[in-house]
């Protein structure tokens, strides 16, 4: 004899990846390493801009970094290893986000005790990655001038969801079409007084307040 | 897109409590997904055949509410729906609003079968 019944559950579908999240933010927290979760468009210059802030920090910071990839490729990994500093390479098997079990095995393999920070650099994607918690304190965008100045109105929920956004190739402004009065309103309406870094990684224009903002975080971590 | 990795948590999340609840068999899933949220149902669905196969969750049937997206002005108070982004409040047209719904993304309830005799 069979009986139906129905069973209230009320549970977030990624409440499994959010309690994982937490976890590592709070061993991060703990351990006094300030964890950034780094997302972008491909080609939007995510691993330039990590190495720019590798050099630039040279002697004064610790960064490990954890590159997610979708494909079985080392090559933004190599560039991190051959920059001096610890860095994993995760490949999601097609996936088009990290979560945060692959962070969390991507951080077991780096000495954290030795870090001050650490870079996640997501798959590139304006999408998928603004759905999942990694366990990190800061969402950081790299937008690029090439992309075009109507991706904040295209890609709304990463935009909400940001803490701090780079502005890269700056240095491609005269040659684009890249209104930065129309992107920086559709910014302002989606994350009103976001922090926005312009910068450009061929001449290091804009490097310079970006990097003092970076080391007030991590010293207030 | 990142539906598979969704699938899968919709059926840890039912399989659990069907479990807790000495469940036989579920038969319906029921999903709340809000506007806002970057999910295609159908997507869901075609990986829930073939992902529920074998579980306790086997045929079933995952049924979908989708909540609206509603925005608040911050300038004038007013709440309204919105079927596109960032659109202006009717009422006094600002663009300076808060999101207050749409962004719902749960499991809310699971249908299950039990065997009397296990009770």
């Amino acid at each position: 004899m069979m009986s139906s019944a129905k069973i209230a559950v009320v549970e977030k579908i990624l409440s499994s990846n959010d309690r994982l999240a937490k976890i590592t933010r709070d061993n991060l927290t703990a351990r006094g390493v300030l964890g950034i979760n780094l997302m972008a468009s491909p080609g939007a210059g995510k691993t330039s801009f990590i190495l720019e802030t590798i050099k630039r920090t040279a002697g004064e910071l610790n960064i490990g970094v954890i590159e997610g990839d979708t494909a079985p490729v080392t090559i933004d990994a190599d560039k991190i290893s051959a920059a001096g500093m610890p860095a994993v390479q995760i490949n999601t098997g097609g996936d088009c986000h990290l979560d945060a079990s692959m962070v969390a095995d991507g951080i077991s393999q780096l000495p954290l005790c030795n870090l001050d920070l650490l870079i996640v650099e997501n798959v590139g994607n304006l999408i998928c990655p603004a759905a999942w918690d990694l366990g990190t304190h800061i969402n950081l965008l790299v937008a690029s001038v090439p992309e075009g100045d109507d991706k904040p109105y295209k890609y709304p929920n990463i935009y909400r969801g940001l803490n701090v956004l780079v502005i890269n190739k700056t240095d491609l402004q005269p040659y684009v079409q890249f209104n930065r009065d129309y992107f920086q309103k559709g910014v302002e309406l989606l994350n009103p007084g976001l922090i926005t870094f312009p910068v450009s990684c061929r001449t290091g224009e804009g490097f310079e307040a970006w990097i003092d903002w970076l080391k007030r975080q991590v010293i207030h971590k | 897109m990142h539906e598979l990795s969704v699938t899968e948590s919709i059926l840890e999340i039912a399989a659990t409590h069907a479990r807790e609840n000495n469940a036989s068999k579920v038969t319906q899933i029921n999903l709340v997904i809000g506007r806002l949220s970057s999910i295609i149902d159908d997507s869901v669905q075609f990986y829930w055949e073939a992902i529920s196969e074998g579980s306790i969750c086997e045929g079933s049937k995952l049924s979908f509410t989708r909540t609206s997206a509603v925005l608040r002005c911050t300038d004038c108070q007013h709440e309204y729906q919105i079927e596109i982004e960032l659109t202006p409040c009717p009422h006094c047209g600002s663009y300076q609003t808060q999101i207050i719904g749409g962004e719902e993304f749960y499991v809310e309830s699971i249908v299950i079968e039990k065997d009397q005799e296990n009770k």
